[in-house]
């Protein structure tokens, strides 16, 4: 393959976006392509408030259908929080260590990983409490739509496990 | 680091790939360096990249253990820029392709000028002028050969005192010890030297080696058959994470169930069960439990320093029980009467003694030397490290668990047995003998009375590795100072001029002049007047030997930052530099103590130290075509052009004159006097240890955010009640204070910390452990490290918990 990665994410990143984002989320189709230090998220909507319970978690996939992540509302204001508690948090919940899924722990409040036993906190953006990985877990940045209610995933903080990039 | 985090370049196929043994913890886990080219990049298809991974998909878990802290970007001398990755080897038996959080770090820490390589000395640094100023080489040098020389002419070598690693991995390793042995055994002939983590040059392991066990002598793989696994003072997976992981783990899941009826024909085998001996609650404990189910775990949470009481109780129980291996004893052993008549030890005494109840003592002997239902012993396993090293009386409570051992025959070539430590660092020792005896000289103590002249430390930190700490500590800045202030009215004076003004200071004054040898600028050779900087594994080549005495060659990748040189190299100039000033003066007889450093490479240290005093077999050439696997030593011969090794030591003979190991009486002795003073006096025991995202001194910890994020002060555990009574929360500030020293952490609430407790980091940057640490030792001058007793206060907060998790490191 002789496609340099600018190449690959010009050609790969826009047609992702094109295909995904959802009529009407996009403002303005860009006329000049973005620059290359961003990767390209399909906005992806998550949830909608009225329908999270406190400390039950929500999965979904995001930036694409190999990615699987969890959607917690804590119940109390946390670092990276939204939504109208500031409790709403999301994360990749594959184990940045090697890519196992961890579990939500309702009492520990922590995602754990029964592979090498490594610990998250979600209310502390991730941070490894305790394990193996060289990162935090991959923190997926939400926006929080006041008018509809809704929350969606935009973006990643992190690599997400198994990938060159986030984006595929 | 990527400058993103959230994507990697990857290794073409054509990038050159290396082996690196990680230099951090004892296990040595392989990892292949992929370099290439700044502007080539692999691509994702799996015939594209070097790791032969597809990333045009999801990967499935386990497949690969990748992240944008295995990735840097640098430069070497000729300019040329690379990409690299440094990954764990699939193909390397001791960790199979898994990194611990520590291993995986390697990449992020590689020197580039930026991030935490960004603290990396560069240069020889001297204090002049109230200032620190970089030097060339020869000018360093000049001084320190120079004063060096004053002081062995006029003093002797008893002025002239090191703080010396003797480990392997990062900043030893045979190549390193070597030199400097050499420089300081044979040239300097100087007896007033510690080791890294100790106030004296001693042994940790003196009794199991005056028994005739050296302390490694099983392989990794015998965990994986043990019937029984005791884990003792020890907390494996936060201290030797891929050794409990890969090797423990299988074993108590019962997936190594096949091996062991492979291994052990007609031998009731099973799921293997595990004993950890340790007054807290570890991490370690709460994942053996997940893993092997509580029902095959014991946790005897003994009394602090209460070890002997449990391991003569234990012997008096099995003799009593006939559990023995009889024809053992009788024929390879020497001593088993008088040691178990000198230990007897009831076991309601030893209860008693320990704190743990009965019921569970037997339990404990049951597994573990209780003939199995197909008429077999157990294979039990015995493994221990700082609980026992740095316990109360050393010396004893090693004797203590080897007779035990031997007394039920699991040491001496039994698959599935041994008595290990689990060690700290890779070992990767060769030096000419000590010149001083056993015990050794007292060298902190000396260095706080106002001995010595000249105090070179060498890629270790005492500031924050050693006991009574604070009283060192402030005698080292004490001491210096008076030279500082000399230095500081010697306005451009020459070389020869300050070499007279130091001696002067160091003579007169009571100052100290203190040289660090060192990759970082740290506290101790901050309060000092000289800075040298050394190497990494990766900048040059080394060689080192693991848990299981796996050795192996980590090879050079990359070029030194600035002017750094292999520690063996420091020492072949400061060699070499007194060699020629001997020589100018006619002394030809010192000049002869200097001579036989003529070395251009790490390689000639190599072949002058392990090769020509261990094993002539054993080179560079043939420890590279063994890989990340390498060879156990010893090694016994050539097989097809390839070393062969040993998986397991003493199969025949002890390391006694006469072959047989040799039992020794130690019996129960109470607490060290100086610990059990404290401990009258003051309400908290403060255990200590490490954390497991934290490695040593945090040397290259302290420079990384990932690192400084979740750990940004000294990790002190406390008990829910304690914290509750003291009106402490997670994240606050709290001191620790006795009549040793004050010290402080942030605190962390763990409900399982006993009341009266304390678990607090060992080593850390500004909380430092040792500054509580009583003067008591063992014979040999082991600190009782373990064993001291202090009171807690509340500092305040200082809003830590608004960035640091509060939650419960332990699994379950
Ligand atoms: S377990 Fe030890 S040797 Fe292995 S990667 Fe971790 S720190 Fe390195
Ligand atoms: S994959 Fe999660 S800890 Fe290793």
């Amino acid at each position: 393959m002789s496609l340099s990665r600018r190449d690959f994410f010009k050609v790969g990143g826009v047609g992702a976006l094109a295909a995904t984002v959802a009529p009407g989320t996009l403002a303005q189709p860009a006329a000049v392509p973005a620059g290359n230090a961003v990767l390209n998220h399909p906005a992806t909507l998550v949830a909608e408030i009225s329908g999270l319970r406190v400390n039950q978690p929500v999965s979904f996939n995001f930036p694409d259908s190999g990615s699987p992540c969890q959607l917690l509302k804590m119940g109390r204001e946390v670092p990276g929080g939204v939504g109208p508690d500031g409790d709403i948090v999301a994360y990749s919940i594959l184990c940045p260590h090697m890519g196992c899924p961890t579990q939500y722990d309702g009492e520990a409040r922590s995602f754990k990983c029964g592979c090498h036993f490594s610990v998250f906190d979600p209310e502390m953006e991730g941070q490894q409490v305790c394990g193996q990985a060289t990162q935090n877990m991959p923190r997926i940045e939400l926006n929080f739509d006041t008018a509809r209610g809704t929350v969606e995933a935009v973006g990643v903080h992190g690599l997400i496990y198994g990938r060159q990039a986030n984006t595929l | 680091m990527s400058q993103f985090d959230d994507r990697i370049p990857l290794p073409p196929t054509s990038a050159q790939t290396t082996n690196l043994t990680c230099h951090f913890c004892i296990v040595g886990c392989g990892y292949k360096v992929h370099k290439w080219p700044e502007h080539e990049e692999g691509g994702r298809a799996p015939q594209d990249n070097a790791l032969g991974l597809d990333f045009t998909r999801q990967l499935a878990p386990l497949q690969a253990c990748l992240s944008p802290a295995m990735v840097n970007t640098i430069q070497d001398n000729d300019g040329s820029r690379h990409h690299i990755m440094i990954v764990p080897d699939k193909d390397c038996v001791v960790n199979q392709g898994q990194a611990s959080t520590r291993g995986g770090m390697l990449g992020h820490l590689t020197y580039n000028g930026k991030g935490p390589s960004a603290s990396r000395l560069t240069q020889p640094l001297l204090y002049r002028g109230a200032n620190w100023r970089e030097s060339p080489w020869e000018n360093a040098l000049a001084l320190y050969a120079g004063l060096t020389k004053k002081i062995l002419d006029e003093d002797g070598p008893d002025e002239i005192y090191f703080n010396l690693f003797d480990h392997g991995g990062a900043g030893g390793g045979y190549e390193n010890t070597w030199g400097t042995g050499k420089l300081i055994f044979t040239g300097l002939q100087t007896q007033k030297v510690r080791i890294h983590n100790r106030p004296a040059y001693n042994s940790e392991c003196h009794a199991t080696r005056d028994m005739g066990i050296n302390e490694l002598n099983n392989s990794y793989e015998d965990a994986e058959v043990a019937d029984v696994l005791w884990s003792i003072g020890n907390n494996p997976y936060e201290t030797q994470t891929n050794y409990f992981l890969v090797h423990w783990i299988p074993n108590l899941q019962g997936s190594t169930v096949n091996k062991k009826q492979q291994w052990f024909p007609g031998e009731t085998v099973g799921r293997g069960r595990a004993i950890f001996v340790d007054p807290r609650r570890t991490t370690s404990i709460a994942i053996a439990e997940q893993a092997a189910g509580a029902e095959n775990v014991l946790h005897l949470a003994i009394n602090p320093g209460t070890d002997t009481a449990l391991f003569n109780g234990l012997l008096t129980y099995v003799a009593e029980q006939g559990w023995l291996d009889s024809e053992f004893i009788a024929q390879r052993t020497n001593g088993y009467e008088q040691a178990l008549s000198a230990n007897r030890l009831s076991l309601e005494d030893c209860s008693e003694l320990t704190g743990v109840p009965v019921a569970q003592l037997i339990q404990a002997a049951e597994w573990s030397y209780k003939p199995k239902a197909s008429g077999h012993m157990p294979r039990t396993m015995h493994a221990y490290e700082k609980g026992i090293i740095w316990g109360n009386d050393n010396y004893r409570i090693q004797s203590s668990l080897v007779n035990l051992v031997l007394a039920t025959g699991n040491v001496g070539g039994r698959r599935g047995a041994g008595v290990v430590r689990m060690g700290g660092h890779q070992e990767g020792y060769v030096r000419p003998p000590f010149p001083g005896g056993r015990p050794a000289p007292y060298v902190d103590g000396e260095i706080i009375a106002g001995r010595g002249k000249i105090l070179t430390t060498w890629a270790c930190d005492a500031f924050r590795s050693t006991h009574n700490a604070q009283n060192y500590r402030a005698a080292v800045i004490r001491r210096a100072n008076i030279v500082r202030e000399a230095i500081d009215q010697a306005r451009g004076a020459s070389t020869a001029e300050l070499i007279d003004i130091i001696y002067d200071a160091v003579t007169t004054k009571g100052g100290l002049f203190v040289v660090s040898i060192d990759i970082y600028p740290k506290p101790f050779g901050e309060a000092g007047h000289m800075m040298l900087p050394a190497t990494v594994p990766g900048e040059m080549n080394l060689t080192s030997m693991n848990g299981e005495r796996r050795m192996r060659l980590s090879e050079k990748f990359m070029d030194a930052p600035g002017s750094a040189q292999p520690d063996c190299m420091i020492a072949a100039d400061i060699a070499n530099a007194l060699k020629a000033l001997y020589a100018q003066d006619g002394n030809s007889a010192m000049a002869a103590r200097f001579a036989g450093f003529e070395w251009s490479s790490e390689e000639d240290a190599f072949m002058d130290g392990f090769n020509r005093n261990e094993n002539e077999l054993v080179t560079y050439e043939r420890l590279r075509a063994l890989g990340n696997n390498g060879v156990q030593l010893p090694v016994t011969g050539l097989e097809n052009g390839l070393l062969v090794g040993t998986e397991v030591t003493y199969t025949e003979r002890f390391d006694t004159e006469d072959g047989r190991a040799k039992f020794q009486p130690s019996p129960w002795n109470g607490l060290l006097a100086e610990a059990q003073q404290q401990k009258d006096k003051y309400p908290f025991w403060i255990n200590n240890g490490r954390v497991n995202e934290l490695w040593q001194t945090l040397y290259n910890d302290e420079h990384v955010e990932f690192r400084t994020s979740r750990w940004p002060m000294t990790l002190v555990e406390i008990g829910s009640e304690d914290a509750q009574r003291l009106g402490i929360n997670s994240g606050d500030v709290v001191e620790l204070f006795n009549d040793y020293g004050a010290t402080q952490g942030m605190a962390h609430v763990e409900p399982t910390i006993k009341p009266g407790q304390v678990f607090m980091q060992t080593m850390g940057r500004n909380g430092v452990m040792g500054d509580l640490a009583t003067t008591a030792v063992d014979q040999n001058i082991l600190p009782y490290y373990k064993g001291t007793w202090a009171d807690v206060r509340r500092v305040g907060d200082m809003g830590l918990s608004r960035t640091v998790t509060s939650k419960r490191r332990h699994f379950v």
